[in-house]
Formats: C-alpha cells, structure tokens, sequence
C-alpha cells in the first residue's frame, strides 16, 4: 500500500503517493491545481520560453491515476487551467486526451482563482461540490466547520533525515480539512508551517509527503 | 630613445615620486596606436598605470567631450580602488578629467547620468558594460571611445565572464572602430592564446595583438617547510604542520596563508590561533564572509596592521600590498600556473625575489609539491585549452542586442565570429542560438505566436514585446551563484553566507565554524539562518562547500615522472622515499602510460584501487561509474572513495579482471545513461538555463512572494529530458559536463593514454598507496532508495513520538 489512509469526519480518504485523493465509498478521485496550459500563459504575457511540454507531462500523470482507480467521479479542485484562455487555448492532443479520461464517467470541474469561468470542455462547472458530508472548493475556507477538502495553496514539507533535508509536496490534514497538494508539472509550494497555511493548522495536523509512498508527518513539532 | 615620447610633465611627475618609468610602461606608449596590446607582469610591475599612460598622455593634451577610455576589471571592488588610485596622478598633471566607476553598486542616478553624459574614463565590470551596451544610447555612449583598458585579462579569460567580455567588445568594435585594446595580465603558461583570445579581428587570421613581457624578476625562493612530523597519511587541513607555519609567521613581516577551500580556511585559522601564544594579529578571508567581514581584514592589510591573513582564492586578484614577504600554501597547490600568480603576491617590491612555503596536507601531496617546486624552477606553466566560447552566454547576448536595437542576423553573426572565443563558431550553431531565442527552440513549435524576438518585414530581428527588455537586462551575467543563504548571529551581525545545500543538511543544534568562531544552528528564519554562539571548540560539522580544484592534467603528468624517475625520487623526504620503495615491493609504482590496479582483501571485503591519476573530478566520476557497471556484473559494490590520483571501490565479490570492468565501450554507454540522472548535471543546466534566459533569476525580494508560482530547475531538467533530450539548453549542459565538474574529458584522456594497458597486481593485503584511501572522508556508499528509506525510517519515529499511528 502506498497510500495513507485517514478519514475525516468519518468519511475514509486515502491520500495517493501521487497526489490524489482517493474516497473509496464513492468511487470519487479528487485532485488539485493541474494548471493546464501554465508554459502557454507565461509565454504569452511574455514571459520565459518554458518547455511546452508541462501539459501532456500533467496529463500523463493524471492518466495514470484513473487508470489506477477507475473513478465513478472526478473532482477538479480548482486552478485545473492556469488561465481560462489557457482553457480555451488547450492543444488539440490535450484536449483529446482529457475527453477520453472523462468518457464514462462523471467529471466535475471547480472553479479556482485562475480559472473561474466554466471553459468549454464537456463535464459539470461548480464553484463548489459535496460528496457525502464533505465539501470541495478552490479555496479552504476557515469558517467552515464540516469536512473540507481543497486545494489553492500546494503545500509542501520539509523533514531533516539522515539522508539530508527532503522537501516535498504534500496534503496537509488538520482538524476535518485536508488540502491536496497541487498536482501540475510546473508547480512550486508553499510550505505547510508559513503564513497563510499556518493559521490553518490545528492540534495534530499531519504533512503527508508524497514519495514512493505517501508518507505522513506530524506537523505539531515543526510549529512550536 | 622611447623616453622622448613621455611628455615631460610626466618625467617630472614620475621623479617627483622617485619613480623611474619601468621599460614595459615606456614600451606600451609606444604602442599606443597598435590595435591590441597584451602586457604580462608579475604583481608589482606597475601594471595597471602602464595601462593608463597612454590614456592620462592623450588626455594631458586636451579632453574632449564623451568617454576616452573604459577599464574592465574582474571586481568591483578593483574598480573602485583603481578610480580612487588614478585620481592622484590626473591631479597632479593638472588633468580636467571625470574619471568614474559603474558597478551593480553604483546608484540609479548616476547610471542614468552616465548614459547621457559619459566620463572620460569609465571603469566598470563585464557584467555592467553588457548592461550599457544593451541600451539604445549605446552608440552615443561609446562613439569617441579611444581605449580600452582590460584588467586581469588572464583571471577573467578562466570563465564565461571572459565570453561575455569578448562578445561585448565585439560590439564595441562596431560602435568605435577604432578602439585600441590592452590587456594587462599575470603570467600565463601560452601568452600567445590569451593574446587570441582578446585580440579583435575578422574569422580568418585573427587580428594581430602584440605580447609585451615585462622582466619577470628574479626567480622566486620557494621550499617545502620543514615539519617536526611528517604528514599524516591522509587529510587536507595541513594542521600537522601549525606551529612551524607559526613560526615562520612570526620571523616575516607580512604572511598570506592561502589554503584551498574555505572549511579549511576555517579550521586552519582556528588551529592557528591556539598555538598564537604571542598574540600576533592574524585574520581570516574568504567568499562566504560578509562583505563587512572581508573589507575589515582587507583595510587592515592596506595599514599593516596584520601579520597574517588565512585565506582562499578570494585573494588571488586585487589590490597590491607591497608589505607582504612570504606566500604560504598549506596543501598541494593542484595547479603549477596559480601557484607561479600566488607566489607573485609576495613581495611587491619588483626587483627582490618572492618568498614562499609549501606546506603539503598528507604524504600523496608531498610528491605532488615536489613536482610544482620543479615546474615554477622549470617555468613549466601548466593550463587546460580554453574551450569554444559557450553558447548560453551568446544566447544571452542576442537577446541584449535585441535590447538595445533590432539587429540584422548576418550582421551579428560577423560580428560574434570577430570575437576570439567565438572565432571557430559554425553558423548553424548561430542559427540554433537565434532559434531559441525566438522561439524556445523546441521540438514541438508551440509558441508561434507568442515568439520573443520577431523578424520584421524589412528583415530584421526585433523584441516581440519591447517591455520585455527591462527584464532580460536584469538576467544578464553569466555569475549564477548556488543559492546561498545569510548567516545571521542571534540578536548579532551577519557572519557571512553559506550553501542552500549545505543548511539542507544540518539538524538544530549542529555547530559548524564561520569567520573563526564555532557556532550552533537553531534555525531557518526567513532565508536567514540563525545561529548562536557554541561553547564547543570542536564543530561537528566542518564542511561547507566551495570549489575545490583538481590536479592539472600537466602537474598529474609530472607527479607521475616524478615518482619514476629513482635519481629525481632523492630529492624527495626520507618518510616519502621509503613508502614509495615499499609500495614498488608490494605492489609497482603507477606509471604515465600504464593503469596500475590493485586488489586486496580487507575483513572480508574486496578492494580494487585504480591509479588514474586523472583529478579529483574525474576520479569521482569514474567512481561512480564504474560501481555502476559492477552493479550490472554482479560484483555488489558497497562504497568507493577518491582523491585526485587514485580511486578505492570495496565490495562483496572480488573483480577478477579489471580489463573488462574498464572497457571503454561500456563504460562510455553508462556513461550516456548515469549522466541523464546526475545531480552535477542538475546544478550544471540551472547556471547554463539562468544564462541562457530560460530561467528567470530570482531577484531581491521577488524570493518571498508568489512561492507557489516559482518551480525548481530540476523540474524543467526533467521536463525536457524526457520530452525533447536534443533542446538546446540540454546539448550545452552536456558539452559542460566533459569538462567541468563531470570532466568525463579526463577520463577520456586516462583511457587514451594508458590505451588497455592494464597492471593488475593481486596484492596479499593493502598496499603502502593504497592505505591513505582508506583513511580519506568523503566516501561515498552506493544507494539505491536510501533518501525514501531515510525519510520512511524518521517519519515513523516522529509518528510514534507523538503518539500518532503510521498504517
């Protein structure tokens, strides 16, 4: 097993060594920030020439995944597109593959802060989705009192090892929220013990750091 | 004869400060109207005003408006000295003269005021004269350009700085033809290709530049010190030998003590200053100080107030202290030519011989000092080839021509090829570098539409977004520094600056030495790593990084004479001779033409020590390697450990034929394929990505907003490595790795010149050579998933300290 599993407010989640969560019960893949188009965008608000590759490379990955687990539904939390002309913009191999991941099964399609309006692509367009008690949106929201799950901020730990430091993505669980790290190519992190992601953190908040395994780190440590 | 054309206010000038003009000053008057003049002398020739007399002569005639002449130097800090230090003379000579500095420290203002309005002397640094020249204004700016000042041309010739300098000029020469160039440059093992490489000129028959050589003075007084012990077996620090340094400290006037890595340099001062029983003031200098840090020890020298300074390359180049009487080395000095210019440095006083000692770290070194004593006695100077001129950094340069106007390709290209180091440059790798520039150079054409440079109807190359110029001049400079963190004392000054990496590696409470004191790491703060004082006097930790040099090939080679030659083998200390002769009983000496290998066993281990005498690189390399393709036999490597001369791998199965183990066809296909995932590799495409403008730098504060946004190098690498291997930015990256850190070229040259050539001895046990190995650090175990084992293993533990259950 290379998942860790957890529940949150009684629903059983498995955070994927991948990056994706897993909710066994209903079937539902979620996953965070893809940022479809990232090297585009940046290249057309003049930005650095990046290698053009960042979305089939996303796209692969997240292939990979619903191979993996087969979902009745997938939930994109938001921030799936770096711009919603990057949505619009999408290569025809991209947007080909996309449509054959989503064939057969349900696909919801978050709105994050990059890309708020529904872009063309088939699926359902939300600003939020329940499954169960638990609702997912872009952004947690720190008055919501039942279980959450977002994403926005693509958190990331760092652990001193034998080895050395290791830094890597990860979900962040605290108290009935658990947010997903981002799951794009071209991706950084925010790390899970600065402003803003610390004012989230409660008593017992575990860093699950993505690896060979998802490996879960208590966090209380790291904050004192 | 040559006196007639100084001008008498100068004769008057130069008596008055009981000077007398040294001939190579007179000389390169006379050779004012020569478009390229290289100067080599020894520190202390009066250099740098040889290269300003023509200019203050000219200018004694009558200053015209706009700029005279630009001086480049190497520091900032040069510049800065040199404007102060030529005031004096101008001055006196009654000259009407703006003489200037333009630096990154230099203000917005005068900058903007410098580009309208230039001085008659500007001095400045490559990276700032790449700026200028990528303004618009440029041409206004340089259009009476008489001269052309290059300082420590030798220095700057060592690395990209040097292409990006030559690219510049290659401008300039457009901009002001008739521009002359001096270079004024420490001594150097083939003038005549420092002379090539500066000198302007068309693709074919490079344009002639002169050599002047001053007198080189008399031959220096170098000797190995004398130490009450010998040696240790292995090691680097040279402590062994503190209270003779001491000594010898204490009988001159003024020491510089230069040892080769900054740790070092640490822990040597340190130990110096334990046995420093009468107090004599002794500092400390190296690149990871605070600036603050450095400009004291450096004001001190400047008023004779120290009697001693450890430390590294980061003072090599500068200012002259005339008080200095003996150069130190404490270890193998790895490179004859440095050692010739570090030498140079004691005893500015022109006419009287330098003075200096070796001091050699463990007993491989006192063979490798002997061999550099007899070639600065040869006047053998030892020096890799310069390789073609890089092509990131002339990526980077079309880019700032693009800056300043649109430019015509065929134009550029002439242009480039004027340039010596880019003289040989095929124009389809012209082509290729304009490609990337525009369109990012991939396979898969995505960004059409959104090109960075576009051609104009009228055929032109030009900015798709002018907007776009502010930021590409701020990624100028081919300088990428590791990414370096501040080290700040609790409630206290700054220290100084340490490696990313090297923090990565501490735990909280982990003492480590910086500017002499022992310090405890408590944690990262901001970017900042705090730390508070630590009782301890032994730091757990002493290592951070900075360059080590490797063993020039040429020392290499006469190490190896050395050793085989009995009647030289004399001159070497008795403790030497003798391990020598018993490793020729046990074993046979390493020799130039043949790979010696030895195995033994040890407690139950295989060994297999292999003589290459390639350098500290490439023998690292080679390690990795070959336990790579043992992994693949079968011969279940464990670990291996290497220095510049030998390698020492053990593992469970002996190699019964080492032949196979070194046949090049393999070893150059795994080679192919380790090379892909090296973290050498890593660091080596993020300099070649930030010049090349594929990276953007991260400039002050744009660090701490928008972290998400920003990625890691590694994961365009990646990126790129499996989507389009053949990207520009991949094929540079390799072509530094056969020299370079990787220095596969080394390896290369091993396997020519040994060509098969194999003495393998089965030795009964560890042979005299061999045992130092044994001893050395840096052994490297070989992992497979070790880091995912080591996170796995401590994350578990923390899981169960907090009482939390892993599944």
């Amino acid at each position: 097993m290379t998942a860790y599993e957890f529940s949150l407010s009684g629903t059983s989640m498995q955070a994927r060594a991948d990056g994706t969560l897993w909710l066994p019960e209903a079937r539902a893949l979620c996953v965070a920030d893809l940022h479809f188009g990232k090297s585009e965008r940046m290249a057309r608000r003049g930005g650095s020439l990046l290698p053009p590759y960042d979305s089939t490379e996303t796209l692969i990955r997240l292939a990979d995944a619903v191979r993996a687990c087969n979902p009745a539904t997938v939930y994109c939390l938001g921030d799936s597109f770096d711009d919603d002309a990057a949505g619009l913009a999408l290569p025809p191999d991209i947007e080909d593959g996309l449509t054959g991941l989503m064939a057969g099964r349900e696909w919801v399609w978050i709105a994050g802060n990059h890309d708020p309006a529904p872009i063309a692509l088939g699926g359902s367009h939300r600003d939020r989705a329940t499954v169960g008690p638990v609702t997912l949106r872009h952004i947690a929201d720190p008055s919501e009192t039942g279980p959450e799950l977002s994403g926005h901020y693509h958190p990331k730990h760092g652990v001193a090892t034998r080895a050395g430091r290791q830094v890597r993505r990860c979900f962040l669980i605290s108290g009935a929220r658990a947010i997903l790290p981002a799951f794009g190519c071209y991706t950084g992190g925010l790390s899970c013990t600065k402003a803003p992601l610390d004012a989230l953190l409660k008593p017992g908040a575990v860093a699950v750091m993505l690896g060979r395994r998802a490996v879960p780190v208590p966090l209380d440590r790291a904050l004192a | 004869m040559t006196r007639t054309r100084l001008p008498a206010a100068f004769q008057n000038w130069f008596a008055r400060q009981g000077w007398t003009p040294h001939p190579h000053q007179l000389a390169l008057l006379e050779a004012r109207d020569a478009p390229a003049t290289l100067l080599i002398a020894p520190t202390g020739g009066g250099k740098t005003l040889a290269g300003f007399l023509p200019t203050l002569v000219d200018l004694s005639g009558g200053a015209g408006p706009g700029m005279h002449t630009l001086y480049v130097s190497p520091l900032k800090a040069l510049a800065n000295d040199i404007a102060r230090n030529l005031r004096h003379p101008a001055d006196a000579l009654g000259l009407k003269i703006r003489i200037e500095d333009r630096t990154g420290d230099t203000g917005q203002a005068q900058r903007k005021r410098q580009r309208v309005d230039p001085p008659h002397i500007l001095l400045t640094t490559p990276e700032s004269l790449a700026l200028l020249l990528s303004y618009p204004e440029a041409p206004q700016i340089f259009a009476g350009l008489k001269r052309i000042v290059l300082d420590e041309i030798h220095a700057l010739a060592e690395s990209k700085r040097g292409d990006q300098l030559m690219l510049a000029l290659s401008r300039l020469a457009t901009l002001a033809p008739d521009a002359a160039r001096v270079g004024l440059s420490a001594t150097v093992e083939d003038p005549p290709a420092l002379a090539d490489f500066m000198a302007p000129g068309p693709p074919e028959g490079a344009g002639a530049c002169r050599i002047i050589h001053a007198d080189p003075g008399p031959a220096p007084d170098i000797a190995i010190l004398d130490t009450a012990h010998p040696p240790p077996w292995s090691g680097m620090g040279g402590r062994y030998a503190v209270h003779e340094v001491m000594d010898a400290i204490a009988a001159a006037r003024t020491t510089l003590v230069f040892i080769n890595t900054r740790a070092q340099a640490e822990l040597f001062f340190q130990a110096l200053w334990q046995v420093n029983d009468a107090n004599l003031p002794i500092g400390l200098h190296h690149g990871s100080l605070s600036r603050d840090a450095r400009a004291r020890v450096e004001a001190a020298m400047v008023a004779g107030d120290l009697r001693a300074v450890v430390c590294t390359g980061s003072l090599d180049l500068g200012i002259d202290w005339g008080n200095v009487d003996l150069v130190i080395q404490v270890g193998a000095p790895k490179n004859v030519k440095r050692l010739v210019q570090r030498i140079g440095r004691a005893n500015h006083r022109y006419n009287a011989p330098s003075r200096a000692l070796l001091v050699p770290a463990n007993r491989f070194e006192v063979i490798e000092c002997r061999a550099a004593l007899d070639a600065v006695a040869a006047r053998d100077l030892d020096g890799e080839r310069r390789a073609d001129g890089p092509l990131d950094v002339l990526c980077q340069h079309i880019l700032l021509s693009a800056c300043a106007a649109p430019f015509d390709a065929d134009a550029l290209f002439g242009e480039v090829r004027s340039a010596g180091p880019y003289r040989r440059l095929p124009r389809a790798d012209y082509d290729r570098c304009l490609d990337y520039c525009a369109t990012g150079g991939y396979a898969l054409r995505a960004y059409d539409r959104w090109q960075r440079l576009m051609q104009r109807p009228d055929g032109l190359w030009q900015l798709r977004d002018p907007r776009r110029a502010s930021m590409l001049r701020m990624n100028a400079g081919t300088i990428v520094d590791t990414e370096t963190l501040k080290v700040r004392l609790r409630g206290g000054p700054g220290l100084g600056e340490v490696e990313e990496s090297f923090v990565a590696s501490l735990t909280p409470g982990d003492t480590f030495l910086i500017g002499g004191q022992v310090v405890r790491y408590d944690t990262l703060k901001e970017m900042t790593v705090m730390v508070s004082r630590s009782p301890s006097r032994e730091p757990r930790i002493a290592v951070f990084q900075g360059t080590k040099l490797a063993c020039s090939t040429r020392l290499s080679e006469r190490y190896l004479e050395l050793v085989n030659d009995a009647a030289a083998r004399h001159r070497l200390p008795a403790h030497t001779r003798d391990w020598l002769d018993l490793q020729e009983d046990i074993s046979a000496l390493p020799a130039h033409d043949r790979l010696l290998v030895e195995t033994f066993t040890r407690k139950n281990r295989s060994y297999l020590c292999l003589y290459g005498f390639a350098g500290k690189n490439a023998m690292q390399t080679l390690g990795l390697l070959l336990t790579r393709r043992m992994e693949s036999l079968n011969l279940a490597p464990v670990g291996f450990v290497s220095n510049d001369y030998a390698l020492l791998i053990w593992g469970l199965t002996e190699v019964a034929d080492p032949a196979e183990l070194l046949a090049s066809g393999p070893l150059k296909q795994g080679w192919q394929d380790w090379l892909g995932e090296n973290a050498v590799m890593k660091r080596t495409f993020r300099t070649v990505a930030t010049i090349g403008g594929l990276l953007e730098r991260n400039l002050p504060g744009q660090r701490k907003s928008g972290r998400q946004a920003t990625f890691s190098s590694d994961i365009l690498y990646d990126t790129l490595r499996r989507f389009d291997p053949d990207h520009l930015m991949m094929e540079i990256t390799r072509r530094e790795a056969m020299h370079g850190l990787v220095s596969f070229e080394r390896i290369d040259e091993m396997l020519a010149r040994t060509d098969g050539r194999i003495d393998h001895r089965r030795a009964p046990h560890v042979t005299p050579m061999a045992a130092p190995l044994l001893l050395e650090v840096g052994k490297v175990p070989i992992k497979g998933l070790a880091q995912d084992d080591a996170l796995e293993e401590e994350a578990a533990q923390m899981m169960a300290e907090a009482g939390l259950d892993a599944p």
